[in-house]
């Protein structure tokens, strides 16, 4: 009977260090910029007065104390708000346009800078500029001697 | 005659859709408030579809569960300060309601479940009580702040608005006429 004590303490011993470590998983703190205050329109860390961040904030701490994890509290935030409650949109619908319209717009800027490049190497000799008319010797003299009167 | 270039046609393309995209997210965001322009204009147009999750308890329920009753939708959140006393009144309203063919909604919007449901404990509500996770279903009634009340007559149709607390003039000269009429 001793002995099993014994090992139950010990093992107690050895695990107890492990759950103190692992436990708060995350901080409010750390969640703040990560999630979004739904009424404000601004992250959690933005929103410091607003009821609502409020609340939300007292949720978050509750679950921190629980020792969830920062994905399982992001998980219990979106089933009371949302996905709405994530700071980053979600990748469906409408909103998914905010992932694919800057995508797009790079590769339209990419392919005008690719269009206009290939016109500009495929331009004919004869679409040059004309270079400006070259004096002549007797022009040359004349000028120089009218420059020389005015000195 | 003048020939177009493809670079011009992607490019007008291109803005063409920029324009589309905006104006969509524009019409998404401020289509709601027709309700009101309905009501100004004397028609009571059909409610948004509402179908949502019931608060504490299981299962789902639709605006139309309620046809042929006067439903008072009541838009609020534990959070929301003007919601503390509102809640009271609309709770002595149930009473006056339930047994003449009318019942107040509440719809609890982007709130966390267990202060909704201590804030209902607490304010005696004895109503049927929705939840709004996202605030979603607010927003197709053109929600902007809480607490805003939305009146369906017995046909089902949007009979009144208030955006913001409702008092006992309200109940008065919105919702007793309502009372009055066949579905």
């Amino acid at each position: 009977m001793k002995r099993r004590l014994m090992l139950v303490a010990l093992v107690l011993a050895a695990w107890s260090p492990a759950v103190a470590d692992a436990c708060p998983r995350t901080t409010v703190a750390d969640l703040e910029d990560e999630v979004m205050c739904p009424v404000c329109g601004t992250s959690l860390g933005l929103a410091r007065e607003a009821p609502l961040a409020q609340r939300e904030r007292a949720l978050i701490a509750r679950l921190v104390d629980r020792c969830q994890s920062k994905r399982q509290i992001k998980a219990a935030l979106v089933a009371q708000f949302g996905p709405a409650a994530l700071a980053l949109p979600p990748d469906r619908g409408f909103d998914g346009s905010a992932y694919v319209m800057p995508l797009a717009g790079g590769l339209a800027a990419l392919a005008a800078a690719v269009l206009l490049l290939g016109r500009w190497r495929r331009r004919a000799p004869g679409d040059e500029p004309p270079s400006p008319p070259r004096i002549g010797d007797a022009d040359r003299r004349r000028l120089e001697a009218e420059l020389d009167r005015l000195r | 005659m003048t020939r177009v270039r493809p670079v011009s046609i992607a490019a007008v393309a291109a803005l063409a859709a920029l324009v589309g995209v905006l104006a969509y997210g524009l019409a998404r965001q401020h289509g709601a408030r027709s309700l009101d322009q309905a009501l100004q204009e004397g028609r009571r147009p059909a409610p948004p579809a509402l179908r949502l999750p019931r608060l504490g308890a299981a299962g789902e329920r639709a605006l139309g569960d309620w046809r042929g009753h006067v439903v008072v939708v009541n838009f609020w959140a534990s959070w929301c300060t003007p919601c503390r006393e509102e809640t009271p009144l609309l709770a002595r309203w149930q009473r006056r309601l339930a047994g003449r063919g009318g019942t107040v909604v509440g719809v609890d919007v982007l709130d966390v479940d267990s202060d909704a449901l201590g804030f209902a404990r607490k304010f005696g509500v004895a109503y049927p009580l929705l939840r709004d996770r996202d605030g979603s279903a607010a927003r197709r009634f053109g929600v902007i702040g809480y607490p805003e009340t939305v009146v369906l007559d017995r046909r089902g149709r949007v009979a009144a608005v208030a955006r913001g607390p409702v008092d006992d003039g309200f109940r008065r000269r919105q919702i007793e006429p309502l009372l009055q009429e066949r579905a």
